[in-house]
C-alpha cells in the first residue's frame, strides 16, 4: 500500500457509522476499523502528502508526519481495546459515537491544513457529546449540553482564529505558528479549550464522569490529547504555555483530593497530567517536546486503565462515591491489581510508563535551570501519587469495608485492562520501542541509580504523607465550586433578568411609541396642512410625507459626510 | 466480626506488620540516597534525603491547601440540582 486516498481517520468515522447495521457487523468493526486504520498508518510512505485542491486553496487531508504517527498510533490503538472493554455492555449508540469520535480525533493528528483540521476538531465535539448522551440518564444528558457549549465556543475561537490567520498570510498550512497576532491566540485559545486550560478547566471533571462505564473510558482519551498535539505542532516553546501548565497540575491535585466520586478523582487528574504535557511543549527543548509526547502515548494508557478499573466497579456495584466504596479488592482482586498498576504508572513509578516519560519534562526544566517550575514539578510528582496512585485504589478498593462483595468484573473487561496494564510495565522497562517513534532522537537514559533513588524517595515519602494525613482526608458528600459556577449558577438567572428586564423596556417602548403617535395623529388633524390633498387620503399622503423624511435625511447624511 | 475471620490484609496484626515493612523501605531509600550522587542543579538536590522530606512536605501542604481551599469551594451535593445517582449494578 503505498497510495492513501482517504484519511485513516475518515475510514474510522465512516465505518462506524456502518455499526448500526447489526451485532455482527457492529463487532467486526469494533475490532477491524482499529486495526486496519494501524495498518494505513504505518504502510504509508514517510512523509506522504495527499492534496485536494478547494476553493483556491491546497488542502491536505492526509500529511503523515513523526508527531502524527505517533498521536494516530495510540489514538488507534485506544480505540481498539476501549472496544474490546466496551464492546458487550455498551449500547450500539455508544460504540458508534466513540468510533467517530476516534476516527476524528485521529483525522486531526494527520491533516495538513487548518480547514480539514478544523472539520475532524468539530466532528470530535459531536461524537463526543453523543457519548457521554448514550449513558441515557437525566444527568449526563444536561452535562453533555454544557459539555458541547463549551466546545462550540472553543470550535468558534478557533474558527475566527484560522480565517483571521488565513487573511492575514494567506497560508492554510497547519504549522508551527509564531503567536503575533491575534488571530494566532485565537488559534491558541480554541486548542487551549480543548486541553482543558484554565478558566474553562471544569469540563472535564462536569462531564466525562457521566457517561457510562465503558464511554468515559473513550473520553478520558482523545479530546484533551488532541488538543497536546495541536500545542506540540502549532506552540511549541511558546513560554505562556508554562504558567498555564503548572497552573493545570496543581488544580488537578487539589481538586482531586476534595473530591468523592471516583471517576471525578480522575478526571480531574487529566487535567493534571495534560498539565505536565502543555508545561512540556511550553519548554520547547527537543527533550521536552519528546517528553510531552511521550507523555500523552503514556497516560492514555494508563489513564485508559484507570477508567477502566473504576468502570469495572461502577458496572459492579453501580455506586461512584469512595463514600460508598471500598474493601472490593476481596472479591474483584484482578480488577484492582491492574487498577493498582494504572495508578503506579500515572504516578511515574520506577519500571513502569509514566518513569521514563514524565521524567523527560522534569530534566529539561533542570536542563535550562529553571528552578521555580522544576521544583514545582517534582512537588507535583509527589502529588500525583497523593491524589491518583494511592487516593483512588486506597478509597475504592480497600478503606473500609463497604459489605459490598460484587463479582470480579465481565472477561472482557477484564481483557482490556491486561492488554493496558502491560503496555504500562512493558513500555516502563523497556521504552525503545516508544522512543524509536518520538518526534525527536532520545538522548536521555531513565534508569540511572540516583534517579531510581529520587524518585523512590519521593513517592513513597508522599505515600507517607497521605497515611499521615488519612484522617483529613475523609470523603465527604459533597462537590467543589469551579469556573462553571458562572454558567451553570450566575448565567441562567441573569440571563432571566436580562430577559425580562428587555421584555419591560420593549413592551415599555412600543406602549409609548403606539401612544405618541396617536398624540401626533391628534395634532396633526387639527393643524391647516391636514387639510390640504397632501394629508387628506391617508395612505398616499403618509408616504409622501415618509419619503420627504428619508430625502432629508438623506441630504443632511450627504451634508454631514 | 472476629479478628481471624476478615481478610488476612485486614487484621490488625497484620496492618502493623506492614507499617513496620512499609518504614524500613523508606528507611532503605534514604540510606541509599547517600551512596548515589545526584547531579546538582540548584544546590539542594544532593542535601540529606532531599527528595524524601521535600516529597513529604510538599505532600502534606498540598493536603492542607486543598483542606483551606475546601471550606470556601465545597458545596452540598444537590448544589447544581439534584445530586447524581447510582446507576444498576451488574451482579450477573
Amino acid at each position: 500500500m503505498t497510495e492513501l486516498l482517504l484519511p485513516p481517520g475518515l475510514l474510522l468515522v465512516l465505518g462506524a457509522l456502518l455499526m448500526p447495521l447489526g451485532l455482527k457487523i457492529r463487532n467486526a468493526l469494533v475490532f477491524g476499523l482499529p486495526v486496519l486504520c494501524l495498518v494505513l498508518i504505518w504502510s504509508a510512505p514517510a512523509d506522504y502528502v495527499l492534496t485536494f485542491p478547494f476553493l483556491g486553496f491546497e488542502l491536505e487531508p492526509i500529511r503523515i508526519t513523526t508527531t502524527g504517527q505517533l498521536f494516530a498510533t495510540i489514538f488507534s490503538l485506544m480505540a481498539l481495546v476501549g472496544g474490546i472493554f466496551a464492546y458487550k455492555q455498551a449500547s450500539t449508540l455508544e460504540l458508534t459515537a466513540a468510533f467517530v469520535y476516534a476516527g476524528s480525533a485521529i483525522g486531526v493528528t494527520l491533516s495538513g491544513d487548518l480547514f480539514t483540521l478544523f472539520i475532524f476538531w468539530e466532528i470530535m465535539a459531536i461524537g463526543s457529546t453523543l457519548v457521554i448522551w448514550a449513558a441515557k440518564h437525566d444527568g449526563a444528558y444536561r452535562a453533555s449540553i454544557r459539555y458541547l457549549l463549551v466546545h462550540l465556543f472553543g470550535g468558534i475561537l478557533l474558527m475566527i482564529g484560522i480565517a483571521g490567520h488565513v487573511v492575514d498570510t494567506g497560508s492554510i498550512r497547519f504549522e508551527a505558528l509564531t503567536l503575533d497576532s491575534i488571530a494566532q491566540y485565537l488559534i491558541l485559545a480554541g486548542f487551549l479549550v480543548n486541553a482543558g486550560a484554565p478558566p474553562l478547566s471544569a469540563w472535564i471533571a462536569d462531564a466525562y464522569p457521566e457517561a457510562s462505564p465503558s464511554g468515559s473510558v473513550f473520553l478520558s482519551a482523545f479530546t484533551t490529547k488532541t488538543a497536546v498535539f495541536t500545542l506540540l505542532v502549532a506552540f511549541p516553546g511558546t513560554w505562556l504555555l508554562i504558567p498555564i501548565g503548572i497552573y493545570m497540575i496543581f488544580y488537578g491535585i487539589i481538586y482531586a483530593l476534595l473530591e468523592n466520586d471516583m471517576r471525578r478523582i480522575l478526571a480531574y487528574s487529566i487535567v493534571n497530567q495534560v498539565g505536565f504535557m502543555v508545561t512540556g511543549i511550553g519548554l520547547g527543548t527537543e527533550m521536552a517536546l519528546n517528553g510531552a509526547a511521550a507523555h500523552a502515548f503514556a497516560h492514555i494508557i494508563y489513564k485508559a486503565l484507570l477508567l477502566m478499573s473504576a468502570g469495572a466497579v461502577l458496572y459492579r456495584t453501580g455506586k461512584r462515591r469512595c463514600t460508598d466504596l471500598g474493601g472490593l479488592f476481596q472479591t474483584m482482586p484482578w480488577t484492582a491489581l491492574l487498577g493498582i498498576i494504572g495508578a503506579l504508572a500515572i504516578s511515574s513509578f520506577p519500571f513502569t510508563s509514566g518513569f521514563v516519560t514524565k521524567s523527560m519534562i522534569a530534566q529539561s526544566a533542570a536542563d535550562q535551570h529553571l528552578a521555580i517550575i522544576w521544583f514545582a514539578l517534582a512537588a507535583a510528582s509527589a502529588g500525583v501519587f497523593l491524589h491518583a496512585g494511592i487516593k483512588f485504589p486506597w478509597f475504592v478498593f480497600f478503606q473500609k469495608d463497604s459489605g459490598m462483595r460484587p463479582p470480579e468484573a465481565p472477561p472482557n473487561m477484564l481483557v482490556a485492562m491486561v492488554l493496558f496494564a502491560f503496555l504500562c510495565i512493558g513500555l516502563g522497562v523497556y521504552p525503545d520501542p516508544l522512543y524509536a517513534i518520538l518526534p525527536f532522537e532520545v538522548t536521555y537514559e531513565a534508569y540511572t541509580a540516583a534517579h531510581l533513588v529520587a524518585y523512590f524517595q519521593l513517592l513513597l515519602f508522599a505515600g507517607l504523607a497521605f497515611f499521615v494525613m488519612l484522617p483529613m482526608m475523609k470523603r465527604t458528600l459533597t462537590i467543589s465550586l469551579d469556573f462553571d459556577w458562572f454558567y451553570r449558577k450566575l448565567l441562567p438567572p441573569a440571563g432571566r433578568f436580562a430577559y425580562n428586564l428587555m421584555q419591560t423596556a420593549s413592551s415599555g417602548f412600543t406602549r409609548t411609541a403606539i401612544s405618541s403617535w396617536q398624540v401626533f395623529q391628534t395634532a396633526f388633524r387639527t393643524t391647516r396642512i391636514s387639510e390640504y390633498h397632501l394629508a387628506s387620503s391617508w395612505p398616499t399622503g403618509s408616504m409622501v410625507l415618509w419619503i420627504g423624511v428619508i430625502l432629508g435625511g438623506y441630504l443632511i447624511m450627504n451634508a454631514w459626510f | 466480626m472476629n479478628d481471624l475471620d476478615k481478610h488476612w490484609l485486614l487484621r490488625k496484626n497484620n496492618i502493623r506488620k506492614l507499617w513496620i515493612v512499609f518504614i524500613a523501605i523508606l528507611a532503605i531509600t534514604v540510606i541509599a540516597g547517600l551512596f548515589v550522587h545526584q547531579h546538582v542543579y540548584f544546590g539542594i538536590e544532593d542535601s540529606f534525603g532531599f527528595y524524601a522530606w521535600y516529597g513529604f512536605i510538599t505532600c502534606i501542604g498540598m493536603v492542607i491547601l486543598a483542606k483551606l481551599l475546601g471550606i470556601f469551594l465545597k458545596r452540598s451535593e444537590d448544589y447544581y440540582g439534584p445530586a447524581a445517582k447510582d446507576s444498576e449494578s451488574h451482579y450477573d
